[in-house]
């Protein structure tokens, strides 16, 4: 039958048209496609596994921040503690420098009242002895100016002596 | 919905055509013929037939000249320069212009409606797919468009589904092959459709170059191992492989049945489908009744939609048992206990 016999012409045309075509769609079409569709697969997986890194790489980025916070914060915590700490030994060491410059003035005031006070007392002292002897002098000149008086003194002392 | 009515009205000309050239009594029988076989002009329409160049190689001697030339005005086949046309073949005439039937050394090379249609589907291949590689190349990276959108998926699916499921680490090199085939056929299948198309994937001369070509590559491509399952087949008792060598024998005959069974496939289904169209459109003239048009038109209708597919469906199927066949001719079997059961090995 015509349908299933094979015409010699046709076979020739279809061989030759199809190996054309074979070749220069393989060169111009299938290879620049292909290739455009690996390296864009390629460029796609890239892009997603960079993708993927830079996430994890702000993750990364975010913790080591969280970190650095949270030493900042604790080092502030310490700073501030450290400072309230000397400013409490600071005004506790005033205190007790000015309490002790008080009680030690307080003392050098009292000596120096002391001091005074001795000073005076001698010479009031020195006073009063020269006083004496001054009045003892008026008095003895005053008595020693009649022979009388001058028998019985000595004999005053004369008795004394004797007694003792 | 133009398109479709385009579509069967243009079968119902060719079909008016056919019978009025009949004088007078319609033979679907003919006309089927006429419609799936090829022939030396091409009909688009009644009046509009574009005759088509007639290429002859008589004893190293080459002739050329238009088909028209078989025709005289009252559309009646004459001889032309010692050459007849008759049923659908050129002979070389005697001087009373019959045919001289045992006649050697014609080789008929002339470009028939089926080579003109391939030279369209060439071009529209041409066309389509280096404007596709052209807009890869100037959008690179990008996301596909337009016409690169529709077919990069088509592409991909050959690629991943067909060539790299069937073929294995070795499927780049025949990406070009199973594209090529995939969208000959199918482009080919659809201008098949076309009304006033040729039955260019119906003819057994293309499917026979189409399968002769997926034979040729598998066998070329058959590693040890694919040979070994051929001449020495592991898990086969040895008098069945050297004492009466029938396994050899039946693997062999194997190599040539699945190319065979490809050829068959491709060229029966597409001429079953053209036939069923045109038969159900010829129901309309046997009858002889306008009323059985509209069941006719719509069996007819659905018949295009199934087609449609079957254009589809029959490229992939012939390319995906291409890939089957390369995939079993480079598999590499590990063990010898694998008893030919390995993936694409055996079909």
């Amino acid at each position: 039958m015509d349908l299933v016999t094979p015409n010699f012409g046709l076979i020739f045309w279809q061989l030759v048209t199809f190996l054309i075509v074979l070749f220069l769609l393989t060169k111009f079409a299938w290879k620049p496609i292909m290739n455009a569709l690996r390296e864009r697969e390629a460029s796609i997986e890239n892009a997603l596994s960079a993708a993927e890194k830079a996430k994890l790489e702000m993750q990364g980025l975010k913790a080591e921040n969280e970190k650095l916070l949270a030493e900042a914060r604790m080092e502030r915590d310490k700073i501030l503690k450290e400072a309230s700490e000397a400013g409490n030994t600071l005004v506790e060491n005033a205190r007790n420098k000015a309490n002790e410059e008080g009680s030690r003035m307080i003392a050098q005031a009292r000596e120096a009242i002391e001091n005074e006070k001795l000073a005076a007392i001698t010479e009031v002292k020195n006073m009063a002895a020269a006083l004496s002897v001054d009045i003892a002098e008026r008095i003895l000149r005053k008595e020693l100016s009649d022979k009388q008086a001058q028998q019985e003194l000595a004999q005053d002392y004369l008795r004394e002596v004797t007694l003792n | 919905m133009k398109k479709l009515f385009i579509l069967l009205f243009s079968f119902l000309t060719i079909t008016a055509n056919a019978a009025s050239s009949e004088g007078g009594e319609f033979k679907p029988g003919d006309m089927i013929t006429h419609h799936i076989a090829d022939d030396y002009s091409w009909h688009f329409a009644d009046g509009a037939v574009l005759y088509l160049p007639v290429i002859l190689i008589d004893n190293g001697q080459f002739v050329s000249f238009s088909s028209s030339n078989f025709y005289n005005e009252n559309h009646e086949l004459v001889p032309y320069r010692g050459y007849k046309m008759e049923h659908g073949h050129i002979y070389k005439a005697n001087e009373a212009g019959e045919p001289i039937a045992d006649y050697s050394g014609l080789y008929d090379f002339s470009i028939t409606k089926n080579v003109a249609s391939m030279f369209v589907s060439v071009a529209l291949l041409f066309f389509v797919f280096f404007s596709i590689a052209g807009s890869y190349k100037k959008n690179a990276g990008k996301a596909p468009r337009g016409m690169q959108s529709f077919f990069e998926p088509i592409i991909i699916f050959i690629r991943d589904e067909i060539a790299k499921a069937n073929i294995g680490p070795k499927y780049e090199r025949y990406m070009p092959y199973l594209l090529t085939i995939f969208f000959f056929i199918w482009f080919n299948n659809l201008l098949g459709l076309m009304p006033g198309g040729a039955n260019l994937t119906g003819n057994i001369a293309v499917t026979l170059v189409l399968a002769t070509m997926t034979l040729l590559i598998t066998v070329f491509s058959g590693n040890k191992s694919y040979w070994g399952h051929i001449f020495n087949t592991p898990g086969v008792p040895w008098w069945l492989k050297w004492g009466i060598p029938i396994m050899p024998v039946v693997e062999l005959i194997g190599i040539f049945t699945k190319p065979f069974s490809l050829m068959v496939r491709l060229f029966a289904n597409i001429t079953a489908g053209h036939i069923i169209i045109l038969s159900l459109f010829s129901l309309i003239f046997i009858f002889q009744s306008v009323a059985v048009g509209p069941l006719s038109v719509a069996f007819a209708t659905f018949m295009n939609f199934l087609e449609l597919f079957v254009a589809l469906l029959q490229a992939y199927i012939f390319t995906l048992l291409s890939a089957m066949y390369f995939g079993g001719a480079v598999e590499e079997h590990d063990h010898v206990s694998d008893l030919g059961h390995g993936e694409g090995a055996h079909h």
